[in-house]
């Protein structure tokens, strides 16, 4: 079972945007559809190591702001011809709060 | 001798029964006209507009005294009627008195205050008339509370928010407007009001207002207490039946009145709020229209019949679109037909009952709202487009979202062709005169002669009027649309699209939400077309021109302040070092742009090193926007021994008039104060070379991938007019241009001599462009970094939370 720790709330997110949180195994775009559902990915592209925190988001992707790869949020997939994907951590909005993945809070992702 | 006619009040309705009693017959009745007020009759619904600003009461008065003399109307204004004496037919105020052949009471509602501790204190004001109206522009910069969150409630609220009080809406039930929308969408505008900072409280039940000499906080049943400098009390209205119950005139909720709008007195007549007519009273202003002409007839002795109408309301809240009409009261035998986007935040209801529609509720997008309005009140039989219904006009006729619906639908006279100004109806009627071919109808109508980006748009109208299919149609903006960008861009013109989602949805889109590459072109077309209206949509930006710096490749940003024309002072070289040294900026460099790059500063830094510049007079240089970035000067003729003309002064005036500016791709200006061309004008987007005889305007440069030498596009001995023509042109690329298109670009596709008519020969066309220019301008000619430096704004710079810390613990 995920246990999940509480990082803030819906609100602190624009709707299709997204926000970073600092965690022991590096930093962590946590986005917001606009519909409303979060998604929490390394904010790491594989490409060239870009921020995915500030790509656009449109529907349930996230293009990268440096060369335009992009990426399926619901597997961290890359789309089209590129290859490679991100690492996404489970993440769900519960009363107005986004929680994400506990074993975020650990220093190696194996534990 | 002429008869006498006594009103009282002089409101919405019987100011439209006067209007309408003079013109049929000016000289059938002798008028005295009592009001409270003091003043005559205005125009209630505005006061609105004139509370958040967008209006003054002068504009909003609808009689003025030269109305009331040329119609000999006895103006008694601040002077209350407080008795009728039926028997005698006089009526009297505080100050006198006034006889009557015939009486019309039209004292309209009484605002409801609830009975609790302190609602007599001065501070507590209600939402009726001037004096509230002012009081609540006093509120600026104070604390306000209102309670109750109806339609009058959240015009106040929203007015107040404006002139920049801090309010707070109480309001008792669940969710605001209860009765025009269900919780969801009560939820969506209370989204949006929470958004202009107005904070809403629902279930919240007044228990007392606080207060030693005026009012000062109000209490509520759960213990919350507000800070209130003015409480305002909009929970609702009863009709005003004070006098007519006095004098015994039949009431019941109002003043009871037949179809001819005659109390249970003869010589006695009622209309407007204060009235009631087969058990119905009254709230909004149309179906009192209707009683005015009524009641005109009825006093010059005509037949006519009261017969109410469905009416509908739109909050007038610029910015939150809710439309509703009719009837949403659950009931035996009624459905619902609901389409809600949430992100979007648009929701839509449609309450049926058998084939009709009887109540429509819309927010977000009311575009649809007439239509239907009009399928109501006409009682259409909807069996057939059930399906499709709540998708609006343009989808009728095909289930699924179709492109060609979206032409189809498109009035006669929507303009298709841009360059040349051929309409809709133009084509079809080539069409029916026997053109069906594209170079026929180019050949016979010029549509799509002369850039040639309509082409696609001037087939599916042909296709549309042949009933064939569309051929070769040019390739879409993205793999979201088959419209090309061009025609995306005409139809948000013709079809009045004003929002991402309206273009989406009407036009088909086959994403939900579009992609990186069509959102900014959507974004930017529509600020372009909208700038009043439309809000820029940050999500919508690349990270560059939404986080206003550039970002790195490391992801690190770098910081461009203005210099106006290349000039600095000690001071502003100053705070840029202090912000260097301060953020620890491992880079400072001179751009060719010729001002100071500060590269390498984190995102979390950004809003503080900017409110640092901001306070020395910087504002951003906007080096990462497809907008206006530089205007390079050289030194001129103030300095330079050959310079012809001020260089550094025009580029200077130029910059100041069109920073902010959003273009379809970046816009870099030079000036040269001579053909030595220190500013290197000739490969700018547009440039001037000075001459001994004036200004050479010159465009369509560039130095990047591409190399180009500008053209010349105008030679003028004046200043003033070398502006002019460089704001029209600038303004001309904006309308036109397709996204990304550099103006060397845009103008190999329209050509310059068509660019020249429009801005140098057509001095009224160039006059018109350089208003639009301005009028975007007073939207967009202000400083990002200050908006996004405040102290609500600055946090959201910063990682949204550090597990690291809390790891450690
Ligand atoms: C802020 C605001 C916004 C509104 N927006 C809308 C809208 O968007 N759409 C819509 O349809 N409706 C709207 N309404 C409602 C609309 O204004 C009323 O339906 C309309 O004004 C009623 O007209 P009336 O002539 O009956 O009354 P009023 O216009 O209220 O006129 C009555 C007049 O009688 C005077 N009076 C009362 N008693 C006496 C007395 N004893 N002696 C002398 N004079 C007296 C009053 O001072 C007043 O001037 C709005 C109302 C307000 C307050
Ligand atoms: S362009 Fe001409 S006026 Fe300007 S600095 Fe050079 S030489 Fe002097
Ligand atoms: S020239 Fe190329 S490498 Fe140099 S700053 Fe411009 S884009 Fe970057
Ligand atoms: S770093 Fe993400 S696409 Fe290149």
């Amino acid at each position: 079972m995920t246990i999940f720790v509480d990082i803030g709330s819906l609100d602190d997110i624009p709707a299709q945007g997204a926000r970073v949180v600092r965690t022991a195994q590096g930093c962590v775009a946590v986005f917001r559809t606009a519909d409303d559902r979060v998604f929490a990915l390394e904010d790491r592209c594989p490409h060239k190591g870009g921020p995915l925190s500030e790509g656009i988001v449109h529907g349930t992707f996230v293009t990268c702001p440096l060369h335009n790869w992009v990426f399926d949020m619901n597997t961290g997939q890359a789309q089209g011809a590129d290859e490679g994907r991100v690492r996404t951590f489970a993440a769900k909005v519960q009363g107005g709060r986004i929680l994400i993945d506990a074993t975020l809070l650990r220093r190696s992702a194996a534990a | 001798m002429k008869k006498k006619l006594v009103v009282i009040g002089a409101g919405m309705a019987s100011g439209r029964m006067l209007e309408q009693l003079f013109d049929a017959a000016p000289d059938a009745w002798d008028v005295t006209l009592f009001n409270a007020e003091p003043r005559g009759n205005y125009n209630r619904l505005m006061l609105s507009p004139v509370l958040s600003g967008e209006k003054t009461y002068d504009q909003i008065v609808t009689h003025d005294d030269t109305w009331y003399a040329t119609h000999c109307v006895d103006c008694r204004f601040g002077e209350p009627v407080v008795r009728i004496d039926r028997k005698n037919r006089l009526v009297y105020s505080n100050s006198g008195g006034a006889p009557y052949d015939a009486l019309v009471i039209a004292t309209g509602s009484a605002p409801f205050i609830i009975p609790v501790p302190g609602k007599d204190l001065p501070g507590v004001v209600t939402y009726r008339d001037l004096e509230d109206t002012q009081a609540m522009i006093d509120t600026a910069g104070k604390d306000a509370v209102v309670i109750g969150g109806g339609l009058l409630g959240l015009e106040a609220a929203a007015g107040m928010a404006a002139r920049g009080a801090r309010v707070t809406v109480i309001h008792l039930m669940g969710h605001l407007m209860e009765r025009q929308l269900d919780p969801a969408a009560g939820y969506l505008l209370q989204r949006d009001l929470e958004k202009r900072g107005i904070t809403v409280h629902c279930k919240g039940a007044t228990k007392a207002i606080l207060g030693t000499d005026r009012a000062e906080a109000v209490l509520l049943e759960d213990g919350t207490v507000y800070p209130a400098d003015l409480v305002c009390m909009a929970v609702g209205i009863r009709p005003e039946v004070r006098l007519a119950n006095d004098a015994h005139l039949e009431v019941e909720r109002g003043i009871v009145v037949d179809d001819a709008l005659r109390t249970s007195d003869p010589h006695v007549f009622a209309l407007g709020e204060c009235v009631e007519h087969r058990g119905q009273v009254f709230g909004l202003v149309a179906p009192l229209y209707d009683q005015a002409k009524v009641l005109a007839k009825t006093l010059l002795g005509e037949a006519a019949i009261f017969a109410p109408v469905q009416t509908a309301t739109k909050l007038k809240v610029t910015g939150c679109d809710l439309f509703s009409a009719g009837d949403f009261a659950d009931a035996p035998g009624r459905e619902d037909i609901v389409f809600r986007d949430p992100g979007r935040g648009i929701y839509k209801r449609l309450v049926l009952e058998g084939d009709r529609i009887v109540g429509v509720v819309m927010y977000g997008d009311t575009a649809d709202g007439a239509w239907f309005y009009g399928l109501m009140k006409d009682g259409t039989d909807i069996s057939d487009m059930r399906d499709t219904l709540i998708f609006g006009p343009a989808f009728q006729g095909g289930a699924a979202p179709d492109p060609m619906a979206a032409v189809a639908a498109l009035p006669p006279e929507a303009e298709i062709c841009g360059c040349n100004g051929v309409s809709k109806g133009t084509i079809l009627d080539a069409v029916a005169g026997g053109a069906c071919t594209l170079d026929a109808v180019r050949a016979c109508t010029k549509a799509s002669a002369s850039c040639g980006t309509c082409s696609g748009l001037v087939q599916q109208v042909m296709a549309v009027a042949l009933g064939g299919e569309v051929q070769d149609t040019p390739v879409g903006m993205c793999k979201c649309t088959n419209h090309s960008h061009e025609d995306v861009r005409r139809l948000i013109r013709a079809m009045g699209l004003k929002s991402i989602p309206a273009v989406m949805q009407e036009l088909g889109w086959k994403t939900v939400g579009g992609c990186h590459s069509c959102r900014p072109a959507l974004n930017f077309y529509l600020l372009a077309e909208y700038p009043l209206e439309y809000r820029d949509d940050r999500q919508s930006r690349f990270v560059n021109e939404r986080n206003h710096a550039n970002i790195q490749k490391d992801g690190t940003y770098s910081v461009v302040p203005r210099m106006w024309g290349g000039v600095t002072t000690p001071a502003e070289l100053r705070a840029i070092a202090d912000a260097a040294e301060k953020y620890g900026v491992p880079m400072v460099k001179v751009t060719g742009g010729q001002r100071i790059d500060l590269l390498g500063v984190r995102k979390e830094d950004l809003p503080h090193m900017w409110a640092d510049l901001n306070a020395a007079g910087m504002v951003s240089g906007a080096a990462y926007s497809k907008g206006l970035r530089t205007v390079k000067t050289c030194v001129g003729k103030e300095f330079c021994r050959v310079g012809t003309q001020d260089s550094t002064g025009l580029g200077i005036k130029l910059e100041k008039l069109m920073w902010g500016s959003w273009t379809p791709h970046k816009l870099k200006l030079g000036v040269s104060g001579c053909p030595r061309n220190c500013a290197e004008a000739t490969c700018k987007d547009i440039g001037v070379v000075c001459v001994d005889s004036g200004y050479n305007i010159v465009i369509g440069g560039a130095a990047g991938m591409e190399v180009r030498e500008t053209v010349p596009l105008a030679l003028t001995p004046s200043e003033d007019e070398a502006i002019q023509i460089i704001l029209a042109v600038t303004q001309l690329y904006r309308e036109n241009a397709r996204y990304l298109d550099r103006i060397w670009k845009w103008m190999g596709k329209v050509g310059l001599g068509w660019i020249k008519a429009q801005v140098v020969d057509d001095m009224e066309n160039r006059r018109t462009l350089v208003e639009r220019f301005e009028i975007s301008q007073s939207v967009y000619r202000r400083d990002p970094w200050a908006d996004l430096s405040t102290p609500s704004e600055t946090p959201k710079w910063a990682p949204l939370a550090d597990l690291t810390l809390e790891a450690a613990e």
